[in-house]
């Protein structure tokens, strides 16, 4: 490979660590109180409100329907908003944390679902507060499914940003399309899978291994 | 005014003390405010009436069972004395406090005086022993030098000071539920209620669960509410019982009064399996009518029951068989069962049944054996 070949392979590194980086953080920053607000606003929850529950899952599965691609090009307007461009790594940011946060919402959803309500009522009989309750029980007890869910969103985004070529993000993804698989040139389409499997799998690692640490629920 | 109230209960327990000694146990609820008052509570879920009609009063100090079989109200019952279930009608008093109609943010600073252990223990897996422990005053606010030292206290009192980094997962079943009951006494709560803790660990570990339960009763003077379904429970600790089915209170008194005597058919169906019972291999053999001997059943509690009873028997009686049963111990009254077979010609019978009535015993003729079976 040539030098420009090796500058441009490290920046696409750059920008599909960028993107996975910056809308991961995002969409836990936003999915975990969304998921959180899903669980208590549900019937039988701590803070159970039917309305608000079914509004915020509408726009939850309204998001998740659309496909990540049309999702990227219908948020155009939205994105120059936000990001002032609607093209680059940093445009490729809104949409994908847009799509992330729902779906990370979800996976938080289910995590903190299964926490045990026997739990809650401990908590509720020594008097504490609906906060009390997430702070001391819903968010603690779950957290290690909602570490090991934000694995998985990680993971889902690194694929996705692949897409965020078709803005003109760049990324590892876009990189393999336009050289690998436009120009056929097979060893950058290998190199950049190579460093994408390497990239989930150190994810995967990562993750695991704070889980393993998180988890109390067995000796 | 903290040592105010352990003096107060001080004397409530001398006076409960007393009352299970001789007295009538009327008296718990007049040494002043009951902890709890119960009136005519109501609860509905749907068509079905998980409490319908149920009225209640404990006194400071006292142990009082609640049992009854699965789904016959006793978690509702429970559950409305700190608010974690509302009453449809009734009232609910709380240290002279009515509470049924509060709403959350009143009840929670309420709920701190009332403490509360569980049959799943209910401790939070990602928090330590003393974390658990210290976390109904982390809710309180109190900082956290103050409620790790209280914490410390709490473990050396339920004898578990060398788990205090440890994770719940790591401890055994009665471990936890020592734990459970360090975490309920945390924030020195008024009552301490009890939801089947003891239906999920051994006999063995049971009796120890309960042995500390009534060591705190007594140090502490803590009033104490459990709910069970079984009765080897209440006899081990309970001054008090009441029996609850389909939502209603259908019997309640003295432990050892119920044991003996017990009025309502859940109560004596509840006592089977912990009272003697005639064998299988001897009722099998009853007849209504016929036999050489008739086989009789002798309930007897208190004084009587220790006399020289049997020796006294074989006078009226003649020569009388002792098939089965034996005397025990509830709250230290003799409250015995015997299973007799006697001469079943007449007037040898009734002779020997007004003997034993005439010495305070209730009498039931089972039915009649051929004494060469």
């Amino acid at each position: 490979m040539s030098s420009t070949m090796i500058d441009l392979f490290l920046r696409s590194l750059w920008e599909t660590v960028l993107m996975t980086g910056a809308s991961g953080a995002i969409s836990f920053v936003f999915g975990l109180p969304l998921g959180l607000a899903l669980v208590v606003t549900d019937r039988g929850g701590i803070a159970q409100n039917l309305w608000v529950n079914r509004i915020l899952g509408g726009i939850v599965n309204g998001f998740r329907a659309v496909p990540f691609i049309i999702l990227l090009v219908a948020l155009i307007p939205l994105t120059r908003l936000i990001a002032g461009t609607s093209i680059g790594t940093w445009a490729a940011i809104v949409p994908l944390s847009i799509a992330a946060t729902p779906y990370y919402a979800r996976i938080a959803e289910v995590s903190l679902r299964e926490v045990d309500r026997g739990l809650i009522e401990a908590v509720r009989a020594m008097g504490g507060s609906r906060w009390a309750i997430v702070r001391e029980v819903l968010v603690p007890e779950a957290m290690p499914g909602i570490v090991a869910g934000f694995t998985v969103t990680l993971v889902t985004l690194v694929g996705a940003s692949a897409m965020a070529g078709a803005i003109g993000a760049g990324g590892l993804g876009d990189l393999a399309i336009r050289y690998g698989y436009q120009r056929f040139e097979t060893s950058v389409m290998i190199a950049v899978v190579a460093v994408l499997i390497v990239m989930v799998s150190a994810l995967q690692w990562a993750g695991d291994r704070l889980v393993a640490r998180l988890d109390r629920r067995v000796a | 005014m903290a040592s105010r109230r352990v003096k107060d209960d001080k004397m409530n327990q001398h006076v409960g003390a007393l009352a299970s000694n001789g007295a009538p146990a009327a008296g718990a609820g007049d040494t002043g405010e009951p902890v709890v008052r119960l009136v005519d509570v109501r609860r509905h879920f749907g068509p079905t009436a998980a409490l319908d009609g149920v009225s209640l009063t404990v006194g400071k100090g006292e142990i009082v069972g609640i049992i009854g079989r699965s789904g016959a109200g006793k978690s509702t019952l429970i559950r409305c004395l700190n608010g974690l279930e509302r009453p449809d009608s009734g009232e609910v008093h709380i240290e002279g406090r009515e509470i049924g109609r509060l709403g959350e943010k009143q009840l929670q600073p309420l709920r701190r005086r009332i403490g509360m252990i569980f049959q799943h223990f209910n401790l939070l897996s990602a928090k330590t022993v003393e974390e658990n422990v210290a976390l109904p005053l982390k809710i309180e606010g109190v900082s956290r030098p103050e409620r790790l030292r209280r914490a410390a206290e709490l473990l050396e009192l339920v004898r578990l000071a060398g788990k205090a980094k440890d994770y719940p997962a790591s401890l055994s079943g009665g471990q936890k539920q020592r734990v459970g009951i360090a975490r309920a006494l945390a924030a020195r709560p008024a009552l301490l209620l009890s939801d089947e803790a003891t239906s999920a660990l051994d006999p063995e570990t049971t009796r120890s669960i309960l042995a500390l339960l009534r060591d705190i009763n007594r140090q502490l003077g803590l009033t104490i509410i459990l709910i069970t379904h079984e009765m080897e429970v209440v006899r081990s600790i309970a001054d008090r019982v009441a029996v609850i089915d389909a939502g209603r209170i259908v019997e309640e008194g003295e432990v050892w009064k119920v044991f003996a005597d017990p009025q309502s058919d859940i109560a004596t169906s509840l006592l089977q399996g912990i009272r003697p019972q005639l064998p299988a291999e001897i009722a099998q053999r009853l007849s209504p009518t016929l036999g050489s001997e008739a086989v009789l059943r002798v309930d007897i509690a208190g004084e009587a029951a220790l006399g020289p009873l049997l020796a006294d028997l074989g006078g009226p009686a003649g020569a009388f068989r002792f098939l089965h049963g034996g005397i025990e111990r509830v709250q230290g009254r003799p409250v015995g069962t015997l299973f007799l077979a006697v001469p079943s010609g007449e007037p040898d019978l009734s002779r020997t049944v007004e003997f034993l009535t005439g010495r305070g015993a209730r009498v039931e003729v089972l039915g009649h054996v051929f004494d060469n079976d």
